[in-house]
């Protein structure tokens, strides 16, 4: 029984870092139809960021808001600006194509300019151990899982609570009729985009400790934030989080009770479940769009 | 006069003749690396440990009088690409091959090189890399089968351990170690009682750690690339896993310590090359590496650097650019620092291409890698 709660509170953790990174998809496909295959380098760059304010002398915590800056303006307007508006005009797969070049160009970039090795990062808590009913649960796991909570929650206030926010679900849903209407559709497109570069920035600040901060990290955290995207329903911020939620704890658990050999399985075997029986994945709606 | 030489010179310089002028003063040994990718932090250490040699040889005059040429091919850590890569530099006519260190690469490239019959210096550690009878390959590190019955017999003499559990990653390096491994664990009548395969790249070890609990071997051996140690320490660390953790060379890496913390101190096991040996020319090295890159050589860096140097005593020792002959004398040399300085430790290289030299017990204490007992080569 511990184990299974220390596996269960591990794989939480690391499911609701895939849940933020796989909204980040939903929201980017909600608004503006971009498939961002640079998602997971996008979580790999600003714990950089990070580590190069404080290599410049800055605090942790005062790193930690320039990373989530700098991630605002490079992965969020600057994507927008430079790469997405061009390339939008001529369809969903060369812009598909542009971000599959950015994620070639942002995973070696790091690696020259920073280092091909791994670098330690430091934790938001300390190592300390909580004992559950005998389980042996790491406070950072704790931690994780509740600043990605809090995000959620927060997000959810934002689109639903707020007049943005409902200009931003009007936008998701009818472009056209929402300009009508006279919501500023470009600036509520912008803001998803931003939106999504505040996501993993906190995803980038929660994994890195864990993963170490390495070039490579994206490759993993990118195709495991897709996967779960389309498991939970590519359209739906709450599908989103649910299929992250699942892989994570899926992995832990198989890996644990049935195979560790195959574990990298299991998430492709539910994928192709969800496909066949649930194609617009287990929340997703069909033909609706909403963020 | 002069316009007709000039014309000359161009119809000489377009047909390409003129070339062979450069060519000899220089010798193409071009190296294929893990540059980018999984592996970079393996590959770009390995070429920084080359690129050193390389001046140092080629600011004495060269071999035989010329300059070393290496481009550096890029393998992006794939063993297809690689395989590319070396058909691509087999058409420039190599006087020998650097790299790759991947085993998986190595596997795919040296079936190329065999029938180009180019030697190829190779960083990878697979024991399947020399059993395949080709005397083309040669290996800048153990094998396998050179390190794991160093380990096994630590494990039955030091550690005295009737039982183990064994966490390897699931690429041609893990798997070829946890197979000798445990041919090494029967032949020894020590039960392997859990075998782990993980994935390279993977970041949570709960679940390992979780089976490696209920096990409940006297030891356990951890075969894994270098973050994954660290994440997989911290994560033993974390649920209170109090078996020794016993490795090889990579467990006990300054790396791996710098990224797991406090999570490595205590960990024990082999170490086939290190910085921290206590050899005086070893020292002297990796200080002049940390000078000139500004980071700590690991093991592959060693690899790189002495590798030239065994591709320039051989050389000398034939007195000629010659391929065939190369492979030929390699095959059971041995080459100590008095004759080559650059060789760092005496080595030799058997008729399978595999190296032998000495190596080191170590353990990790207050962060640091501490070498506790120095083993003699398997052929003394």
């Amino acid at each position: 029984m511990a184990s299974f709660i220390q596996l269960l509170v591990s794989g939480l953790a690391t499911g609701a870092i895939y849940a933020l990174i796989a909204v980040g998809f939903t929201l980017l496909w909600q608004t503006s139809q971009t498939i961002n295959f640079a998602q997971g380098e996008f979580v790999m760059l600003p714990a950089f960021f990070v580590l190069g304010a404080m290599n410049a002398g800055a605090p942790f915590w005062l790193a930690a808001l320039i990373g989530i800056a700098l991630s605002i303006v490079i992965l969020g307007l600057l994507f927008k600006v430079v790469i997405v508006d061009p390339m939008l005009k001529y369809g969903v797969l060369p812009l598909v194509i542009s971000t599959i070049a950015l994620s070639l160009f942002l995973k070696e970039s790091a690696k020259d300019f920073y280092s091909s090795q791994a670098q330690p990062f430091p934790a938001l808590v300390p190592p300390t151990d909580v004992h559950i009913f005998e389980a042996v649960i790491s406070s950072q796991s704790l931690v994780v899982l509740a600043i990605a909570i809090l995000t959620v929650v927060a997000l959810n206030l934002l689109l639903n609570k707020t007049r943005v926010g409902r200009q931003m679900q009007a936008t998701a849903q009818n472009p056209t009729l929402a300009r009508i209407l006279g919501i500023p559709v470009r600036q509520m497109v912008l803001y998803t985009f931003l939106l999504n570069a505040v996501l993993v920035a906190i995803a980038s600040i929660l994994v890195s400790p864990i993963y170490l901060a390495k070039f490579t990290n994206g490759e993993t955290l990118g195709m495991a934030a897709f996967i779960a995207a389309i498991i939970g329903g590519f359209n739906q911020v709450r599908g989103a989080i649910l299929g992250g939620i699942i892989l994570g704890v899926l992995d832990n658990l198989s890996a644990a009770y049935i195979s560790s050999q195959y574990r990298g399985a299991f998430p492709l075997i539910i994928l192709i479940i969800v496909i066949l029986f649930r194609p617009q994945g287990l929340l997703g709606r069909l033909e609706e769009r909403t963020v | 006069m002069f316009r007709s030489g000039l014309i000359a010179s161009c119809i000489l310089a377009g047909l390409g003749l003129t070339t062979p002028v450069l060519a000899q003063s220089t010798v193409y040994i071009p190296a294929i690396l893990e540059l980018s990718g999984a592996g970079a932090v393996s590959g770009t250490n390995f070429r920084d440990g080359m690129l050193m040699a390389i001046d140092e040889i080629n600011a004495k005059g060269g071999i035989l009088g010329k300059k070393i040429d290496t481009p550096m091919l890029d393998t992006q850590s794939d063993a297809g690409i690689s395989r590319a890569q070396v058909q691509k530099v087999l058409d420039n006519k190599p006087y020998v091959i650097i790299g790759p260190v991947f085993s998986g690469s190595v596997l795919v490239d040296m079936l190329l090189t065999q029938q180009a019959e180019i030697p190829e210096i190779v960083g990878g550690e697979a024991a399947a890399i020399t059993q395949k009878g080709n005397p083309y390959v040669f290996r800048t590190s153990f094998g396998q089968q050179f390190s794991m019955p160093k380990i096994a017999n630590y494990m039955r003499d030091g550690i005295k351990a009737k039982t183990v559990g064994v966490l390897w990653v699931n690429n041609d390096f893990g798997k070829g170690g946890r197979d000798t491994f445990n041919k090494e664990m029967n032949s020894r009548d020590i039960k392997v009682v859990a075998d782990i395969s993980t994935e390279s790249g993977q970041a949570d070890f709960s679940a390992d750690v979780v089976k490696l609990k209920s096990a409940n071997a006297d030891a356990i051996f951890v075969y894994l690339n270098e973050e994954e140690s660290a994440r997989f320490l911290r994560e033993a660390r974390k649920q209170g896993l109090n078996k020794p953790l016993i490795g090889e060379t990579t467990l006990l890496g300054q790396k791996v310590i710098d990224l797991a913390g406090g999570a490595a101190n205590g960990v024990r096991g082999h170490v086939g090359l290190t910085i921290d040996a206590p050899i005086p020319a070893v020292q002297e090295f990796a200080e002049r590496f940390k000078k000139r890159y500004n980071y700590a050589c690991d093991h592959n860096g060693i690899k790189g650097y002495t590798g030239v140097y065994f591709i320039k005593h051989v050389t000398e020792k034939i007195g000629k650019f010659d391929s065939k002959a190369f492979a030929e004398a390699a095959h059971g040399i041995t080459i100590s620092p008095k004759d080559e300085p650059g060789i760092l430790m005496e080595a030799t290289w058997d008729k399978n291409g595999d190296i032998d030299r000495i190596s080191f017990l170590g353990e990790v204490v207050d962060g640091k890698q501490k070498i506790v007992e120095t083993l003699p080569k398997l052929g003394k």
